[in-house]
């Protein structure tokens, strides 16, 4: 999968550089956030502005790293959502769940006192 | 909408898949002749469904990648009508709950989705296997 990663101070962001986040690739995410967990990385954000398609098995990733992120006092937030994207955060209600943005330097922002 | 559309496909059992036949139902939504709501969700739609439900069929398969997912779509006047055939153990479709956002589960909103869309979602034994049965009229 894809995905670009840029530590900026205490902060991840996650670039998801692929069309589709599905079944196909939904665990390789969830896998590299595990991973960024381990290394103590428990406030990040994952910017989604270049997927186009998100399946429940890609909402289901990015559940698991909000959990995980939240059980470590820490923060997982989105951004750059596409219409049909925030469509399916809608149908699940999982955008009462996230902190969503209209991009990255918004999500950024919002974890600066 | 008075055209008639039948797909019949045969996939291995593999999720590197589920893009293709997205895809091919995307095309088909956006090929139709005479459809007067909103094309670009009826094709994310219909792009989602197909994925769900392939990607559930490969899920309840009895050994990954050792079978093949059948998937029919046809469009016969105003009815869309996808059928995806699994070769697997199954599963009870009246068991399945609706997800509770709050509870935060990563698992089980693929059915819940289909069913949010379409309007009426059956899963039927056959001899060799199960069929998802998924009917929508469109306006």
């Amino acid at each position: 999968m894809n995905i670009q990663v840029n530590e900026q101070g205490s902060i991840v962001l996650i670039s998801v550089e692929e069309e589709r986040l599905d079944a196909h690739n939904s665990t390789d995410l969830k896998t590299r956030l595990l991973s960024l967990f381990e290394d103590g990385k428990n406030n990040m954000v994952i910017n989604l502005e270049g997927v186009r398609f998100v399946d429940s098995s890609g909402l289901g990733a990015l559940v698991s790293g909000f959990k995980n992120a939240s059980a470590r006092n820490g923060s997982l937030k989105l951004a750059g959502l596409q219409p049909q994207v925030q469509s399916m955060f809608e149908l699940t209600r999982l955008h009462r769940v996230f902190e969503i943005f209209p991009n990255a330097e918004d999500a950024l922002a919002s974890f600066q006192p | 909408m008075s055209e008639r559309i039948e797909l019949d496909i045969t996939l291995p059992t593999e999720t590197r898949y589920l893009g293709l036949v997205g895809q091919i139902g995307e095309s088909m939504a956006r090929s139709l002749d005479r459809f007067s709501g909103d094309r670009e969700e009826l094709a994310y739609h219909i792009n989602l469904v197909l994925t769900e439900a392939m990607a559930n069929a490969i899920q309840h398969a009895k050994k990954p990648n050792s079978a093949e997912v059948r998937i029919t779509i046809s469009l016969i006047r105003h009815k869309l009508i996808i059928k995806v055939y699994d070769q697997g153990k199954g599963f009870d479709l009246c068991t399945l709950s609706t997800p509770d956002a709050a509870c935060l589960e990563e698992h089980g909103r693929g059915i819940f989705i289909i069913r949010t869309i379409m309007d009426k979602v059956i899963y039927r034994k056959l001899k060799d296997g199960h069929v998802l049965e998924m009917e929508k009229t469109l306006h």
